[in-house]
């Protein structure tokens, strides 16, 4: 299978990279289009701002590339938010793959921002992606800003509110925690998106 | 519900994981990559890799085990040592690492808090502060502590630093009480209390850890996120995956072990 990672700038998306070569799938990183049309599955990382990384996707000319992906697409993190309509994080539109708009987490007593740590995911219902993943199965987040929950919400997490973990409509995914940070519920997510049943 | 994290941390000399006594006197305690891996077998959330010389050698931390550690692990892990600006800090990341910790350069240079949150993400930026009780009763900040002889003590207090520190970005407060430290009585539940009085972000208590009711406490006495400890791991004298069954029987939330 071929696997490609979009280098939208991040600094730490290598470790992406790494947890697929732990399942045996060599993923380049790669900003060139033809390399991201021509991949059976594509994988957005993200880690900084979203006005940064949308502005990173435009000056290599990817927005347009990404909009048009029919293959399985997972956004990981900032990468999944990128896929909403648009960000309170510096108010800035993004790619508008799936309806809803990324807000500012609350903080509160006992709710610390951001959203740092190990949490428990809640799947709504059977899907392929979340095979093997059972509710209350935990995952590292780190994140300020969050999806709330809609109609494309897969699983979610409470963190001070009740928010979007885990997304999918057609053939786009996103995961709000990081996989490859995940132990095995990130191994167990990975896997899932790279199995033959999503497609 | 957010579950609280148990921090193993290793510090680093030479591309090998040493363990002192209030920050003197190291040995060895093995490979970095052995060691990581051995932790995230027993339920570590998360591991801290502190390069004791780097800062005090004027260096940062090494990349290449950095990234030897990246492939290796899966779960999130922190790299302290040594980094001084946005560039050093782009290349542990970019090595693999999840966070960059900072002490000593912070303090030299507050600033820098804020180029690498600007630069990276809050949530990419810690600060670890260490710090000590002084004779007049106030707590306050050190640095150079990877090295005994270079260890100074600042006129800047503990409590100020902590908020300085979150209002120029900090993304998460590491509080090494160095009082407590290497001697295995207890976290300093008196000064992590009054300084999470005054942290909004993630704040990890350091420094104390012998017994896994010090770890209740330290999450229930004082509401830390996180609980770092060093040589109660390394020595086995307290096994993780015992020590979250006892927290989580106590209503600790933790994340049960994979």
């Amino acid at each position: 299978m071929n696997v490609v990672l979009i280098d939208s700038g991040g600094a730490n998306i290598g470790s992406v990279r790494y947890a697929l070569e732990r399942l045996g799938v060599e993923a380049p990183l790669t900003a060139d289009a033809d390399l991201i049309r021509g991949a059976d599955r594509v994988i957005l990382p993200g880690v900084g701002a979203a006005g940064a990384a949308m502005a990173m996707l435009r000056d290599r000319g990817l927005v347009e590339v990404i909009r048009g992906l029919q293959q399985p697409l997972l956004g990981i993190c900032l990468g999944m938010q990128l896929l909403f309509e648009a960000s309170e994080e510096g108010g800035v539109p993004c790619l508008g793959l799936l309806p809803g708009k990324v807000t500012r987490m609350r903080g509160g007593e006992g709710i610390r921002i951001p959203h740092m740590g190990w949490n428990a995911l809640t799947p709504l219902a059977p899907h392929p992606l979340l095979d093997g993943i059972d509710a209350g199965a935990q995952a590292y987040f780190v994140h300020g800003y969050c999806v709330p929950v809609t109609t494309d919400t897969l699983a979610t997490c409470t963190h001070g509110q009740t928010f979007a973990a885990v997304v999918g409509r057609g053939n786009r995914f996103g995961a709000q925690f990081h996989p490859e940070r995940s132990a095995g519920t990130g191994a167990r997510l990975l896997r899932n998106f790279l199995s033959e049943r999503l497609a | 519900m957010l579950s609280r994290r148990i921090i193993p941390c290793l510090d680093v000399r030479d591309g090998r994981v040493v363990k002192g006594v209030r920050f003197r006197d190291h040995v060895d305690m093995g490979d970095i990559v052995a060691l990581a891996r051995r932790y995230r077998d027993e339920g570590a959330d998360e591991l801290v890799f502190y390069d004791i010389t780097a800062s005090p050698e004027g260096r940062v931390a090494d990349r290449g085990w950095v990234e030897r550690v990246a492939r290796a692990l899966d779960i999130p892990f922190c790299v302290a040592g040594g980094i001084r600006s946005v560039e050093d800090a782009r290349r542990i990341l970019h090595a693999g690492a999840d966070k960059i910790s900072i002490n000593t350069p912070a303090l030299e240079r507050p600033a820098l808090i804020s180029e690498l949150a600007e630069a990276f993400g809050e949530q990419c930026v810690v600060v670890g502060i260490d710090s000590l009780l002084d004779p007049d009763g106030e707590w306050r900040v050190r640095q150079y502590t990877g090295d005994p002889s270079r260890t100074q003590a600042l006129a800047r207090r503990t409590l100020d630093w902590v908020i300085a520190a979150q209002q120029r970005g900090a993304g998460e407060i590491v509080l090494n009480c160095m009082g407590s430290d290497g001697v295995r009585e207890g976290y300093d539940l008196e000064q992590l209390k009054e300084v999470r009085a005054l942290c909004s972000v993630p704040l990890v208590a350091s420094g104390g850890a012998g017994t896994a009711a010090h770890f209740e406490a330290v999450f229930r006495d004082a509401d830390v996120d996180g609980a770092l400890a060093a040589s109660v791991f390394h020595s086995g004298a307290i096994a993780i995956p015992t020590l979250k069954r006892q927290l989580a029987a106590a209503g600790i939330p933790v994340r049960p072990v994979d």
